[in-house]
Parts: structure tokens; sequence; C-alpha cells
């Protein structure tokens, strides 16, 4: 959680100017200036974070660390914060262990996951994308997924599994209608967003009217989940899902330099030597996937992909938007408003409502703090 | 430009001719000039004029608030809902239904109106809209973080009342139904004044597309033009949202298409966007009566599908242009 966007230079670039070129540098350095960056690696290869970056992210791990445990240990049956611990290590046998292990811990980490890959995927549209209103929901994904998992809902009747695999299949299909039509000798960002704006509007017109036309009950199941839900993580479902999201973070962070470049705009990033068009789709299917991935289960949980790189920005100060802090930003985000809509509140509503009014409160706090240090 | 006139007037005439009671054309004529049956005058004066009106109502002020709203942003993304109008309207409308019992149209209107301009005078004062140096983007980023905050409250208070929900997801799916006199009169010289004010500044948004330095170097008052815009944005989208709810997809894609067709100049794009969203919302409304008998689709759901696939058209086959 520590390193966050190494962007690898050579010693001629601009990275090291006060370091001596004839000295071999300490392996570990301190860039002093407005924004301090700690440099890691010799003079020809390294990685640099931010210092208020680094911070960050590791003020963020304790929090989710402490979230975690306190979602672990409430609830129905409370378990003390003790043997929350001990259920990991082994020395808590029994309920306690049942509970921690087998009943909460596939929604916490559900959450943590979920929350980060939302997060991510939401960056590096944004950076791609150079606009900080587009998600991957530009795309159609979420209402694709909607519909899918309505269709399996109202026409097939099915169970939490053929629900899920309509949300995966919606979803998909509907960002590669979009690509297909927005493809027309090359790829082109603008066209992108117009063409998933259309085809996401058209879908999102058909769910209301499917659930203009459902019996109330049907209609309320659809619009909890519609609103994004963690009621349907269980260990079965989390399981295959964190797979695939590890596995799609890891292949976004070995491009997060060429992303960092090619938020400077595609031209800059090709003179930098960033293949820019390769990296570019690599890093968008991986986005599609993460956000896939995580609607199949919990729903089209909103705002953590707008609203998390945004905030993990300011909270940095850094010009362009911090992968790894957004991530964590996600997880807590996700985490946290799980825990509020499953223990504080008086009426059990979906986590979606909560992460809505929580990350849109932080951002309005965000911009009115900005702006008042101006 | 008089090609969409000449289609607005087909829209209309069909708006007045067809509809789920089948009235054939001689009696519709006849009623609009006061003869023919009762029940002929009573659909044609009592049902389809009123209701074409509120079409046309809507359909030009969305069209408009979304030029407006994508020039001052200088982001082809942004429509007229970013600032918070719509998700204060539907806050407003769903705490009257759960706690006021409020059920006709005309309670909704005044619901809608009310929340929609609390929630914007909120969000320009939050977002600085008098302040230069602020840049739009964080009036927008302001809109969208109220609107998330109010969407989510909306959608908890919903879910929990399943009476408001069944209420809520006609009224949200944008509809013109029962959209009589007594609902479109009150917000009409609103939406009236909004377009005066737009039209006022049309001239000036020109200067101000090329960024605030050089439109003051044309001798522009940006400030006054800002204050301007921001204003008839919130009232003619309030005053849509408040006479048939959140009609999404026309402040958004008319002004795209039109500047696809007649280009950039900002007199052209706001006249063409208020004939165009007309045509748009009044032609869906159409459809959507005789779509599915003998129900009724509401003009929300028939916008989307009636104009995305001519906008997803245009995007492949032109150069599109971002502004």
């Amino acid at each position: 959680m520590t390193a966050t966007r190494p962007d690898v230079r050579d010693a001629a670039g601009t990275a090291a100017p006060a370091a001596a070129p004839a000295r071999r540098a300490a392996p570990v350095r301190l860039l002093r200036g407005p924004r301090p960056r700690v440099l890691v690696g010799t003079d020809r290869l390294h990685v640099g974070v931010g210092v208020r970056e680094g911070v960050l992210c590791v003020v963020l791990a304790a929090v989710l660390l402490v979230l975690a445990v306190v979602g672990l240990a409430v609830g129905d049956f409370p378990v003390p914060w003790p043997d929350v611990v001990g259920a990991f290590t082994g020395r808590t046998q029994g309920l306690a262990a049942t509970v921690v292990l087998e009943w909460r811990l596939p929604r916490v980490a559900a959450a943590v996951l979920f929350g980060a890959a939302l997060a991510v995927a939401g960056g590096v549209f944004q950076a791609v994308t150079r606009n900080p209103l587009a998600s991957p929901d530009v795309v159609g994904l979420s209402n694709g997924a909607f519909t899918g998992m309505l269709i399996a809902l109202v026409s097939l009747g099915g169970g939490w599994a053929s629900r899920t695999v309509g949300a995966l299949v919606g979803g998909v299909l509907t960002a590669v209608v979009v690509h297909l039509l927005a493809h027309r000798g090359g790829l082109q960002g603008f066209r992108l967003i117009v063409v998933g704006i259309g085809v996401s509007s058209m879908l999102g017109a058909f769910n209301t009217w499917v659930l203009l036309r459902a019996d109330l009950e049907t209609a309320l199941l659809a619009s909890a989940w519609g609103a994004g839900t963690l009621t349907t993580a269980t260990a079965e479902l989390v399981r295959p899902v964190a797979v695939c999201v590890v596995v799609l973070l890891a292949v976004v962070a070995t491009r997060a330099g060429a992303l960092a470049q090619l938020e400077l705009g595609e031209d800059v990033a090709a003179t930098t030597g960033v293949a820019a068009g390769r990296d570019r789709t690599v890093l968008l299917v991986a986005a599609v996937g993460l956000v896939s991935a995580v609607t199949a289960v919990a729903g089209p949980v909103a705002f953590v992909a707008l609203a998390a790189p945004q905030i993990a920005r300011r909270a940095a100060g850094s010009p362009g938007i911090p992968l790894a802090a957004s991530a964590g930003v996600g997880a807590v985000v996700l985490l946290g408003a799980d825990l509020v809509a499953q223990h504080v509140l008086p009426l059990t509503v979906p986590v979606g409502v909560v992460t809505v009014v929580i990350g849109g409160a932080y951002l309005l706090w965000l911009l009115l703090r900005e702006a008042r240090t101006r | 430009m008089v090609g969409a006139l000449a289609v607005l007037l087909g829209a209309v005439a069909l708006s007045v001719l067809v509809g789920a009671n089948p009235v054939p054309p001689g009696d519709v004529l006849d009623a609009l000039l006061g003869r023919g049956t009762d029940t002929a005058r009573f659909v044609v004066w009592d049902q389809r004029l009123p209701r074409t009106l509120a079409g046309l109502v809507v359909g030009g002020a969305l069209g408009v608030a979304g030029a407006l709203m994508q020039a001052f942003t200088r982001n082809p993304l942004a429509d007229p809902g970013l600032l918070g109008v719509n998700a204060g309207a539907a806050f407003a409308v769903a705490l009257g239904i759960t706690f006021l019992r409020v059920t006709t149209p005309a309670g909704y209107m005044w619901l809608a109106c009310l929340g929609a301009l609390v929630v914007a005078v909120g969000v320009h004062v939050l977002g600085g809209a008098a302040d230069l140096r602020a840049s739009p983007a964080r009036l927008v980023v302001t809109g969208v973080a109220v609107g998330a905050v109010l969407a989510g409250l909306t959608s908890g208070l919903t879910l929990t009342h399943p009476d408001t929900f069944d209420r809520m997801r006609g009224w949200a799916a944008g509809s013109l139904l029962e959209r009589g006199p007594q609902v479109v009169l009150p917000v009409l010289p609103l939406v009236v004044l909004g377009l005066l004010v737009a039209a006022l500044t049309a001239r000036s948004l020109n200067a101000v597309a090329l960024g605030p330095d050089v439109a003051q170097a044309q001798g522009v008052d940006v400030r006054r033009t800002r204050v301007l815009v921001l204003a008839a944005v919130t009232v003619l989208t309030g005053g849509a949202t408040a006479i048939a709810g959140p009609v999404a997809f026309v402040g958004l894609m008319v002004p795209h298409v039109v500047r696809w067709t007649l280009g950039t100049d900002q007199r052209r794009v706001l006249a063409g966007s208020l004939l165009g969203g007309c045509v748009l919302v009044v032609a869906s409304d159409v459809v959507g009566r005789v779509a599915v008998p003998p129900g009724e689709m509401p003009v929300g759901v028939v916008t989307a599908f009636v104009g995305a696939p001519v906008m997803i058209a245009l995007a492949r086959r032109r150069r599109a242009t971002a502004l």
C-alpha cells in the first residue's frame, strides 16, 4: 500500500537534479520541495513516492484495519475483538470462530476488495479520458448489468446465481457493444463517451420501464440490488470474484506509470516512451473487468468509482490521480458505509445508498475546505 | 432551422391527432373549432392540447438548459441535472409523498419546484457561482456531490417505504400523463423568463466559450453572464422537472445533435436546441401513447429510445466535435 505510482525514469531525466552524477546515490533519498518525494533505488532505476501520498496510504491502511476488526466483531452475536484476532490465529474455536470467519469475513473482505476495485477502475477512466466526470458507467456497465439482472429476475425468475450471471453477461455485453459502436478507425475518447451515454440511457430507460411494469415486491427487490448491496456477498460468490479482482488490480498496478503519462495527454505520453494505444487498451479492459466483477455480485454500487479518485487526489494534494490512495479511499468508504448500513441506521438500507451520501458529503466538505484555504 | 420548425409543427399536429382514445381526424378538427361531440371536445381540449403544451414547455426548457450548461462549463458531458436540481426536486417529492401524503401531479409540481430552487441556490452558494476565480468545474463537482447526497437520501427513503416507492417510480420515469393546465400554467412564466434570459446571454456565451480571460478581453462582463446563465439553467430545469419529473437525455443530447448539424455559434445552438428539445419530447410523448396499448409508456423512457439511436448514428457518421 505504501509504494504508489512507480515512475521509473532515466537518471538523465528530471527526477534527481540535485544528485551529483559522479557519486553513487543513496538507495533511499528525500527530494525536498513543495511536493516532497521519497526515491527508492539507484539513479538509473528508482521508484518515487510522494511523502504526503505515502502518509495518506499508511493512515488509510490503519483505518481500514480498525474498521475490518469492528466489522468482524459487531452484530447480533458480538465477538470481543481479541477473539476476532484469535479466530485468525486459530486460538479462538467454536461458534465465535465460525461467526467471524464464515459469516462475517466474506462480507468484510468483499467490501474492502470491491471498494478498492471500483476506486481504481474509476481512477483509470478519469485519467485516460482526462475528465473528472468519467467513470466506468460511461460505457454503460451499471445499467447493462442491471438490465441483465432484471431479465434474469423478471423473465427467468432465477435465484442469486442466475442473477449474478445475468448481471455479468449484461454488463460485459454492453461494454462490448459500446466499444464496437464507438470504434471507427481507432477509438476516439469523446465518441466513446457519447455512444456510451446513448446506449446507457437506453438501457436505463428499459430498466425504468421493467420496474414500472413489475409488481411492487419484485420491483423493490430489484431496486435494492440496483442501489448496490452487500447482502449477496456469500463466501461462494466472493471467492472467485476476489481472485479476479486481485489479478486485475495487479495488471493495473504494472501500468500505473503509463497511466500517469496518459493523464498528460496521448501525445505527451507517446513522447515519453509510453505505447499509448496499447497501454490504454489494457488499462480500460482491466477497469471494465474490475467493475463487472464487482457489479455481478454487489450490484451497481454508486459513487465509489466517481468520488474515491477525486477524494484521494485532493487528500494527497497530487496533480494526478494517485491509484494506491484511491484504492484505499474506496475500500474505507465501502467498508465504512456497509457498517453504517448494517449497524447504525434504524432501518436496513442497501450499502449503495450510504456510499452515495457519505461520499457526496465528504467530497462537498473537501471542496468547501479547498475554497476557504485559497 | 426551417426544417426543424416544420418537423416540430408535424409533431404537434400528431400530438393532437393521435392518442389512446381513437378520435377520427375530422372530429378532432371539429372539436378544435368548438364543434363536435362532447367526448371529442373533452379529449382534444382537456387532454391532448394541455399535454402537447406541457411537452413543448418541457422539451424547449430542457434543450436550452442543456445547451447553456454545456457552453458554460465547456464540458460536453454536462447536463442540466448536474446542478443538483433534479435530485432536489426528487427529494422534495419523495418527502412530500411520504410525510404529507401528496398524490396529485399538481402537488408534485409545487414540491418539485420548491425542492429544485432550494437545492439550486444551495449549490450555487457552496460552489462559489459568483466567484470569478472559481472554475465552473468546482460548481459542477459541487452539484454532483449535493445531487448524490440527495439521491442517496431519496433512494433510502423510497426503499424503506414501499408506498412511496410505488408512487416515485411513476414520477421518476418522467411522464406527461394528466399534466393539465393547473400543472403547466404556474410554471410557464418561470420557463418563459428563463428562455428570455438565455436569449440575452447567447452573444456573450460565444466569447465565454473561448475562456473567461479571452471573454473579458473582448469586453464581455463574464460575471454577469455567469450569473444569468446559471439562473436560466436553474429556472428552466426546475420548471421542466416540476411539470414532468426528471426527463433525462433531452438536455444532454439535443445540444450535441444541434451542434453537429448547425455549427457552434451559440445563438444557433440555443435556437436549435429549443426546437430540437420540443420535437424530441412531443414526438416521444406521441410514441409513448401508442407504443404499448392499452398502457402508456412514460415520455422519459421514450426520449431515450428515440434520441439515443439518432445520436449514436450521428456520432459514428460525422466527425463528431467535442464542443
